[in-house]
């Protein structure tokens, strides 16, 4: 009966997440799952490469050649991406950008490789939605101070503060449950795909590969980035 | 009234398929602004790359509410909190 909604499967369709093994803290009982894992291996896959660059630029060489030249097109494409949309004030905000823009991308692309993509977890997402609306509202109150805060919030008129708070509140939930909606949606499909047809699921599932994992990761990817930084300089205001 | 687990999946089932008719909303504004995104390619070729990176995040942007409809007919599915 548990998989009985579905069709007939002859193999155990298996998107979930699962526990690996569970520790006591403090009295609760905490599980240690297969997204802390993943995450765990995407930071160590993003942190050897970070490592092998920082290296490399050391003893970087005047004309740049194979790995340098990979190093440096990744960093030009970022900041050229951030600077592009935050104007003179993206400088500041070119470490962060990037770091979830690579953190999110190789999320996504894990799933290439038969890992769970840790934003397929809403306990991944929302953080990341939680750091976009911290720095939204930190940015507020520093460039537009205490009243233009409150003169903001209270836009046309008094009476329209709690719905202009609902809008503020809505940003981090939509903005995560984006993301964390389309990468699930992926992994769904694919763990259909292989569980319900897994006796002809053979080469062609690589199509579907290619736009579940590939093009809507990337495009999912843009999008947080461009929705965050575009809140962002919202925030600043236009000096 | 008692309810027999079978029935409450089964109207789960439906609801979900009820759920994703959310799309519809999504694919109707995502067709208009590729729609809209083409005819401005046409009038200012230069542009076309301004004009693809402003389509997709508007697209992402709308695909939103059929996200919502989707999460829904998931958590239906997947998580049946009616059937417990």
């Amino acid at each position: 009966m548990d998989m009985g909604i579905l069709l007939s499967a002859d193999q155990e369709v298996d998107f979930m997440i699962h526990g690996i093994f569970s520790y006591s803290f403090f009295g609760h009982q905490v599980w240690i799952t297969t997204t802390h894992a993943c995450c765990l291996i995407v930071m160590l896959a993003i942190m050897i490469f970070g490592f092998i660059a920082g290296r490399k630029m050391k003893h970087a060489e005047e004309v740049p050649s194979g790995f340098q030249n990979v190093v440096e097109l990744i960093v030009e494409k970022l900041d050229g991406m951030v600077d592009g949309t935050m104007g003179k004030n993206g400088v500041n905000f070119r470490n962060y950008i990037g770091t979830i823009f690579i953190f999110i991308l190789v999320s996504n692309l894990s799933g290439l490789l038969g890992l769970r993509p840790p934003t397929a977890d809403y306990g991944t997402t929302l953080p990341l939605g939680i750091m976009t609306f911290v720095l939204i509202f930190f940015n507020k109150i520093k460039y537009q101070k205490v009243s233009g805060f409150i003169k903001g919030l209270c836009d046309p008129w008094v009476f329209w503060a709690p719905i202009n708070v609902i809008g503020d509140l809505a940003v981090p939930i939509s903005i995560s449950l984006r993301l964390f909606a389309n990468i699930l949606s992926g992994t769904v499909m694919m763990a259909l795909v292989y569980g319900l047809l897994s006796k002809v699921a053979y080469i062609w599932p690589a199509a579907l590969h290619v736009y579940l994992d590939m093009f809507s990761g990337a495009i999912q990817t843009y999008v947080f980035c461009m929705l965050t930084m575009t809140y962002i300089s919202d925030a600043m205001g236009t000096e | 009234m008692e309810f027999n687990t079978n029935f409450i999946l089964g109207c789960s089932a439906i609801g979900a398929g009820l759920a994703v008719i959310a799309g519809i909303g999504p694919g109707v504004g995502q067709g208009i602004a590729a729609g809209y995104a083409a005819n401005a390619v046409g009038r200012n070729p230069g542009a076309k790359s301004d004009i693809t990176g402003t389509m997709l995040l508007g697209q992402a942007v709308a695909e939103t509410t059929g996200l919502y409809g989707l999460l829904i007919a998931m958590i239906l599915i997947f998580v049946k909190p009616l059937a417990k």
